[in-house]
């Protein structure tokens, strides 16, 4: 009883805790694929690969992204190196000395990116001037200095993952190789570095994906090259279309599909460790019966559902014309916009009506003066003017009909019937 | 024997800030030979072998390698190859390309390279067992595949660090023989490391019994055990009672000690120290277990002792009794068993005797720790 009760919460708990990770994403991803000119999941019109389209066609974030990559190329070369170089240096150094490097070389993970910012762009500004380079020069290159300003701090993101995995090596093993015979840039090549593999790749990766999302640093240092979070930060200024949910898409996609690439790849080292462990003398030495790819392997079996719903989706996108529906939707918001207008005019008309007749009644009687500016402020706040685009040429005219006196600007407003007739 | 390639140390120091590792080592090596350095943990055993092998340069000294001077010539120079303490093969390297690491150095292709390998695998007995990888072969098999790495080097001289501590008993015994016979095989010289008196023993054509930086005395296996020059060879390298005293006379060879615990004694002074050792120095007299016999009651002179037996076992092929000894210590005897009926002592008073020539005396000194 109790039991159950736990589990089922822990369940809840569970789907909240992915509904509030994954959810915005999802959505943001449906948006992609909705028609309608604003990012909105509802209300749905029409299934459209448009945005796609459109996000290629936007020549900035093309070139965002193109920024974006080459900087976080930089970026991972520069950093990694630097990691490298910082991680092998904590284990050469005499170790008194090791704490107080280490916590120098780990700072730059807790200055904020905006500091950072400033101070490459300030930094190599000097150096530019000493030097007297010009503001075209090679340091003052929006690239070079957002990768030197990523890299930072990148770098010692870097040398954390490498000095986890060089904490595990047996400085024996450099030492066994220059016994035998290795000068020590072999020794280097063929053991240290095929050893510090997979936390070089951990740390390419880790270093890319740091540079590519970075806005903090970037935004000080990018020049004439905004990369893809400059180029967003700026769009999102003037408005947000649904072609930054494609992008927002396919880059959950690709995330999705590397994810599922290396889980695959981990659980077929694994399968094929284990076989070797089974296998005879003969098999070893021979081909490896290797169990096949999938055989017990649940990443690739997703990975593969994953492709090949990706090819469908591409190729329905090639074929599948959503004009039609598009049309249609056009047509229903043309009827209904007109037909709001029919009802606005109606409406307009039958106060008009009212008002001459009260008018008729209570002649001049008017007593308190009304301030001419009023007028323009009610019209701007007028409850019509929302009511839609063609609605609006159409309510000025309307306004400007009884314009000779001020009132009935004013008039507009505080009539309790414009407000209840606001639809 | 000395076709191969000899080592020299002269006047070696090693140094580490004001800790001397190593204290004005003195060894000849002759070509070819099997010589061990044995010593307690720390004694500076692998502080040698670096700096053979080039990893360590000498604060003073040194280090000669088929006569030539080493200084200044890194390991990778060196005709030289080390089995590590820990093996230190590569986890992500195949068998095969662990063995010929050092052709692959020189550029040897990989066709060479595996039929190299075959060899070796074939000489240390792991034939097809090329393809695996190092962690997946048992502890032997790793330790004779390290060796056929540091063969393939072809190496005048190897250089073997503890190699077998990490091997169970029986391999390990079992390692000493095939070790040896390798090393008759291929006909290198062999330096090799230990703190196990057994391994030295039963491999070495010399040893160097070394103690805290020092070494002590260089012989062949039966005159370390036999004639020890010093209280700690005597002591370290098997089995041994000890009897302090001071010197009482010199009689040629042979000394007579008045001993703290037995009264007068004599016994034979080790070789070294003939004619060095004179009336009133302190001096330690050793007798090896085995050297005891029971004598019949009431026997007394200047080469039986008498004590009370605390406790007795049966090994196989002895018996030992443990009597009281000087200080606390207890006096270990042997007998061998030919199936004699034996009697039990423990808590009788025996006296044992013991020939003047398998009695040993040294100038007093530091013993080996238990
Ligand atoms: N790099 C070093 N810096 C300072 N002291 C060192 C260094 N290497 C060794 N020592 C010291 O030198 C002494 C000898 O060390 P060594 O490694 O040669 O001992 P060992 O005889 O090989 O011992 P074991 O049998 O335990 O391997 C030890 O006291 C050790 O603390
Ligand atoms: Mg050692």
């Amino acid at each position: 009883m109790n039991n159950s009760f736990l589990r089922i919460s822990i369940w809840v708990y569970l789907v909240l805790f992915f509904l509030y990770l994954l959810g915005p994403l999802v959505i943001m991803s449906i948006t992609a694929f909705n028609s309608s000119g604003f990012p909105r999941m509802s209300p749905w019109e029409c299934l459209t690969f448009q945005w796609f389209g459109e996000l290629f066609q936007d020549q900035r974030i093309l070139n965002g992204i193109k920024n974006s990559l080459i900087i976080g190329l930089g970026t991972v070369v520069l950093s990694v190196a630097m990691g490298l170089a910082g991680a092998l240096m904590l284990t050469q150094i005499w170790p008194k000395l090791r704490a107080t490097y280490y916590t120098v070389i780990i700072a730059p993970i807790l200055i904020p990116g905006v500091v950072l910012g400033i101070s490459t762009l300030v930094f190599w500004d000097r150096i530019n001037r000493m030097l007297g380079l010009g503001a075209d020069s090679f340091l003052s290159n929006g690239i070079f200095l957002t990768v030197i300003g990523q890299s930072t701090f990148i770098a010692s993101y870097c040398m954390l993952v490498l000095v986890a995995r060089l904490q595990r090596y047996d400085m024996a093993l450099t030492e066994a190789a220059l016994d035998l015979g290795a000068t020590h840039a072999q020794a280097f090549r063929k053991i240290l570095l095929p050893f510090m593999r997979p936390a070089i790749a951990s740390a390419a990766v880790l270093a890319f994906l740091a540079s590519f999302e970075n806005y903090n640093t970037t935004t000080f240092t990018f020049g004439e090259y905004p990369t893809l979070t400059i180029e967003l930060a700026q769009k999102v200024r003037y408005g947000i279309t649904p072609a930054i949910s494609a992008l927002a898409f396919i880059i959950v996609a690709l995330t999705v599909f590397f994810a599922l690439l290396n889980e695959a790849k981990l659980k077929r080292q694994e399968l094929v460790a284990a076989a070797r462990k089974n296998a005879t003398v003969e098999e070893l030495a021979g081909k490896i019966k290797l169990p096949s790819f999938f055989a017990g392997n649940m990443a690739a079996v997703l990975l593969v559902v994953f492709a090949i719903a990706t090819i469908t989706v591409v190729g329905t996108a090639t074929a599948y014309d959503p004009g039609q529906c598009i049309a249609d939707v056009r047509e229903q918001k043309q009827l209904e916009a007109e037909q709001r207008i029919q009802e606005l005019r109606k409406q307009r008309e039958e106060r008009r009506e009212q008002r001459e007749a009260e008018e008729a009644e209570q002649g001049g009687a008017q007593s308190t003066p009304k301030p001419s500016n009023n007028s323009g402020f009610g019209n701007v706040f007028a409850p019509n003017s929302l009511g839609g685009d063609e609605g609006e040429s159409d309510d000025g005219s309307s306004d400007a009909d009884p314009a000779p006196s001020n009132n009935s600007g004013f008039g507009n407003v505080f009539d309790p019937n414009s407000l209840q007739n606001d639809e | 024997m000395s076709a191969g390639v000899g080592v020299d140390l002269e006047n070696l120091w090693i140094r580490f800030g004001d800790f001397v590792a190593v204290r004005d080592a003195n060894v000849n090596i002759n070509g070819g030979d099997f010589f061990s350095f044995l010593g307690p943990s720390g004694c500076g055993k692998t502080t040698i072998l670096r700096a053979v092998s080039g990893f360590l340069e000498p604060s003073e000294g040194n280090v000669l390698i088929g006569g030539k001077n080493m200084r200044g010539i890194g390991p990778n120079k060196r005709p030289t190859a080390l089995i590590f303490q820990n093996l230190a093969l590569f986890p992500l390297m195949k068998v095969w390309e662990n063995i010929t690491f050092s052709m692959e150095i020189k550029g040897a292709s990989s066709a060479e390279r595996r039929k190299r390998a075959d060899e070796l695998l074939d000489m240390i007995a792991l034939p097809e067992q090329g393809d695996k990888l190092p962690s997946e072969l048992s502890g032997g098999q790793r330790q004779r595949v390290a060796i056929a790495r540091a063969l393939c080097a072809e190496p005048d001289v190897l250089l073997l660090d503890e190699p077998l501590s990490a091997l169970d008993l029986k391999l390990r015994q079992h390692m000493r023989t095939e070790l040896r016979e390798i090393q008759k095989r291929v006909g290198i010289t062999f330096i090799y490391i230990t703190h196990d008196q057994g391994e030295a023993l039963t491999m070495s054509d010399n040893i160097a019994v070394m103690r805290a930086g020092v070494i002590d005395q260089i012989a062949n296996g039966k005159t370390i055990y036999n004639d020890p020059n010093t209280a700690f060879a005597a002591s370290f390298v098997g089995e041994n009672n000890v009897f302090r005293g001071k010197v009482k006379q010199v009689m040629g060879n042979e000394a007579l000690i008045a001993t703290n615990r037995s009264g007068d004694l004599v016994a034979r002074i080790s070789t070294t120290n003939q004619g060095k050792m004179k009336e009133g120095d302190d001096a330690m007299m050793f007798v090896r277990p085995e050297a005891f016999a029971i004598a019949p009651d009431g026997a007394s002179g200047d080469h039986f002792v008498t004590a009370r037996v605390n406790h007795e076992e049966f090994e196989g092929n002895a018996f030992n009794i443990f009597t009281e000894g000087e200080g606390g210590k207890e006096i270990k005897v042997s007998i061998p068993n030919h199936g004699q009926s034996f009697d039990d002592h423990t808590g009788q008073n025996i006296t044992l005797e013991y020939e003047t020539h398998n009695a040993v005396i040294v100038p007093a000194g530091e013993l080996a720790a238990e």
